[in-house]
Parts: C-alpha cells; structure tokens; sequence
C-alpha cells in the first residue's frame, strides 16, 4: 500500500500529460467553434429561405440532443458512410458543431443588444452597410459577446472530458487509466477534479471581469 | 442505411430506457431545486463563513466536469463504505450539480426585486416570513420560470452522462444495443431521436410559459423578461 505522498507522485505526471490533450482539444474546438457561431449567426439571418430553414434545424437538433449522444453518433456512424476521421478531429468536430449551436445565439443577441442609432449613425455619416456593420456594430457587440463567449470556454472545458468515452487519452481517460493501474480510486479522481478545477477557475475571474467591461460599454450598471 | 424493422425492434428497450431517464430528470431536478434554494439562501445569511462556503461549493460544481464527479462518487464513496445504486448516485450528481446553477437562477430573481420592496414590508413592520411569502416571492417567482424550465431541459439532455456509471438510460439501452449487435446506426439515432423530441416538446413548453409570464407583467405594466438561451450545462 502506497501511501497518499508516493501515489501522488506515481499518478501526477500522467495525469497533466492528459491535462494537456483537455488544453489542446478545448483550445482547437475553441476556435472551430467561434467560427462557426459566426457562420451559423450569418447564415440565420441570410435572405434565402432555405438556408435559413436549415440552420435553424442545426441549432436545434445540435441544441436538443447532448454532446455525448452526438460525440458517439460521430465516432460510431460516420466510419459506416464511409468517412473516416481521427478520434481528435471527431471530438474537436463533434464539441465545436455542439457548441457552436449555442454561440450562434451568443452572436445574435450580441448583434441585437448593439442600439438602433448606431447603425443610423453610421449611415448619417455615409458609411457603407458593410462598413457600418464591420467599423461601427461588430467591435461594440463582441465586447457585449464576449463574458458569454468566456462562459461557454468553461463549460468547453468541462465538456471535452466526454471526448473520454470515444477512446481520447485526455485527463479524465487518464484518471481511469490510473485508477486501474493504481487502484486508488479517491487520490485519482480528487487529483482529476483538482485539475480541471485549476483550469476553469481563473476564466471565471476573467468572465467577472469582461461582464464588468461590457456592462460599462453599454452604459448600464451590470 | 437504416434498418427500420430492426429500429422497431428495439424501440421497446430505448423507451423503457426513456423512463429511467425521465426519473434521473425529476429526481435530480427535484434535488437541484431544493440545493439551489439552500445555496441562495446560505449566500444571502449573515455569516460569512456560510456563504464563503456556499460560494466555493458553487465554484467547485461549476469548475469540474459532471462525468469526473460522477465517477468521484461512484467509485470512491463504496471504498469508504457508503453504497448508492447507480441511478440513486446519478440523481444525487446530478442534482447537486445543477444546484449550483440554481443558486444564481434564484439570485438574480430576488434581486430583481427592488431595494424598495423590502423597506416597505419593513415600514409596514411585516414578520420576515410574511415579507417573504406575500411581498418578495409572489414578484420575484414568475420570471424565475422560464430559465428554471431550461434548465430543466438542459439537465435532461445530461442524463446520458448516467450511462458511464452503468445506468440503462436512453442512451445507456443503445450502447447495450451495440455493444450486442454490433450496430451502431439504429440505437444511436433512435436515442438521439427521443432525446431530440423530448427536448423539443419541452423547450416549446418553456417558451409558452415565457409568453405567459411576460403576458401578465406587460399587462401590469412592468417589463418583460427575455431567457437567456438553454445552457449547456454539462
């Protein structure tokens, strides 16, 4: 029997090789994700019928199945239509599609929270609509986007320890590798959440700071 | 690509399934109302060790993951002689998680609640329990609602989690399936289908009642609470 010094240092240097696969996936579906809710916000509000049906169907079977019936989906269907992807591009494909559905939402009411006058404004200054919507709207709504943007990367951290179960050797998988190979259940899985929790902590003093900054940009107390 | 007679086949077991998932739901949520109450309440108190506690606790449950808790307390509670079934571990997670997000659903309710209110039920020299079953949460309940029904859907689309410490949810029934069968096709899009429904159906329940709420504050002339979009909550 280890005791609790010894099995730490047995389980620790395992457990952060698989913290920085969590980093490298949560920063990779990151910003597969930012993109797409900006693609996916766009494409809500296009002009052509169709495409908007679509996206709306995206964001709500995307929003009303979970990550995890979608990650398998992905990981277990695709091979039989005959597209094969790597575990890391399925999880990175599969977390991003999911949040993406939500940021798609960030970006809009972000877009709408901008005041009417702006966009008069900046045509009374004989901007061009696309001039107005990148030099004068887009910069005030990222900043109102951006705490829900800083929350939805807490929770993409949380997230990618499903990407566990379609066999990613990430911090979670870690663990269980380690509570098999060590059978301390306890040091294992404390460690585990000592981690995650060491990685999402400090983004929410950022958030609190960002809500801050917004709430000013908008000119109302928070 | 579908076999839809094999679907059919194993439609019984998904939907049996679907009941074990309905009762993660509402044992879960019943728990997590019940925490977020007492997190929301313990943050208010007087004592400030109670609410550094209840602030790290909501920190804690927000910051980790739901599967690693699930895990923690199912593995490592039976070594130190405390046993809960799977599902009985997975409601208990479940709800103390999503607690923890209730505590600001319950928060930004009573503080909606203007400084006013309180110096007048005081002016008025009302007992504190009056203040608050006939002052405060008479206000400060029907625009809590809507977001507390999101996250009631939202912690519905967390059951499957369950399946990772063996319990036979929806989802828990298509990988036995697969595992057995050795497709994949059929249990997982049946799942994801039932899932996709249920939530469906139940998001349109939530914005009805967002209608009403807002219908009966506009009438009173106050205004309208817009919910924030279904969190992912995982």
């Amino acid at each position: 029997m280890l005791d609790i010094g010894e099995s730490v240092a047995v389980v620790l240097p395992q457990l952060l090789k698989g913290a920085a696969v969590t980093l490298k996936i949560t920063a990779l579906a990151a910003v597969l994700a930012l993109v797409l809710s900006f693609l996916v916000a766009a494409a809500r509000a296009a002009p052509w019928t169709p495409l908007r049906l679509l996206t709306v169907a995206y964001v709500e079977v995307f929003r009303g199945t979970s990550a995890i019936v979608q990650l398998f989906y992905l990981f277990f269907i695709l091979p039989s239509f005959g597209v094969s992807l790597s575990p890391t591009t399925t999880a990175v494909v599969g977390l991003a599609m999911n949040f993406s559905a939500f940021g798609s939402e960030v970006v809009r009411s972000g877009l709408e929270a901008v005041a009417r006058g702006q966009h008069e404004a900046a045509a009374a200054l004989g901007m061009s609509k696309l001039q107005a919507y990148f030099l004068v709207v887009l910069p005030q709504a990222f900043v109102i986007m951006l705490p829900s943007f800083g929350n939805m990367l807490i929770d993409l951290i949380k997230a990618s320890s499903l990407v566990s179960l379609i066999t990613i050797t990430e911090l979670t998988f870690a663990g269980r590798q380690m509570v098999v190979t060590t059978g301390m259940p306890f040091t294992v899985w404390g460690l585990v959440l000592l981690i995650y929790f060491a990685m999402a902590y400090p983004l929410t003093w950022v958030v609190r700071m960002l809500e801050k900054r917004a709430a000013r940009f908008r000119g109302s107390p928070a | 690509m579908i076999d839809w007679r094999f679907m059919g086949e194993i439609l019984p077991e998904l939907l049996r399934g679907l009941v074990v998932t309905i009762q993660a739901t509402l044992g879960g949520f019943a728990i997590a109302l019940v925490v977020g109450l007492l997190l929301a309440l313990g943050r208010r108190s007087g004592l400030p060790l109670l609410r550094r506690f209840c602030d790290g606790y909501i920190a804690v449950m927000r910051c980790t993951p739901l599967l690693v808790q699930l895990y923690f307390v199912f593995y490592v509670l039976p070594a130190y002689g405390v046993r809960f079934g799977a599902l009985t571990t997975g409601i208990l997670v479940l709800g103390l998680h999503i607690g923890a997000y209730l505590a600001e659903v319950y928060r930004a309710g009573i503080e909606a609640i203007p400084r006013g209110q309180w110096e007048a039920a005081k002016a008025l020299g009302l007992a504190w329990p009056v203040t608050w079953a006939k002052v405060i949460l008479p206000q400060a309940l029907p625009p809590m609602l809507p977001p507390l029904g999101n996250f009631l859907i939202g912690l519905f689309k967390e059951t499957p989690l369950l399946a990772a410490i063996t319990v036979i949810d929806v989802f828990g029934a298509a990988n036995n399936i697969a595992g057995q069968t050795y497709r994949y096709n059929e249990p997982y899009t049946a799942a994801a289908i039932i899932l996709l429904v249920v939530s469906l159906i139940a998001a349109y329940g939530v914005n009805r009642l967002e209608r009403f709420v807002n219908r009966s504050r506009r009438a009173k002339g106050e205004v309208a609470v817009r919910t924030a979009e279904r969190p992912p909550v995982l």
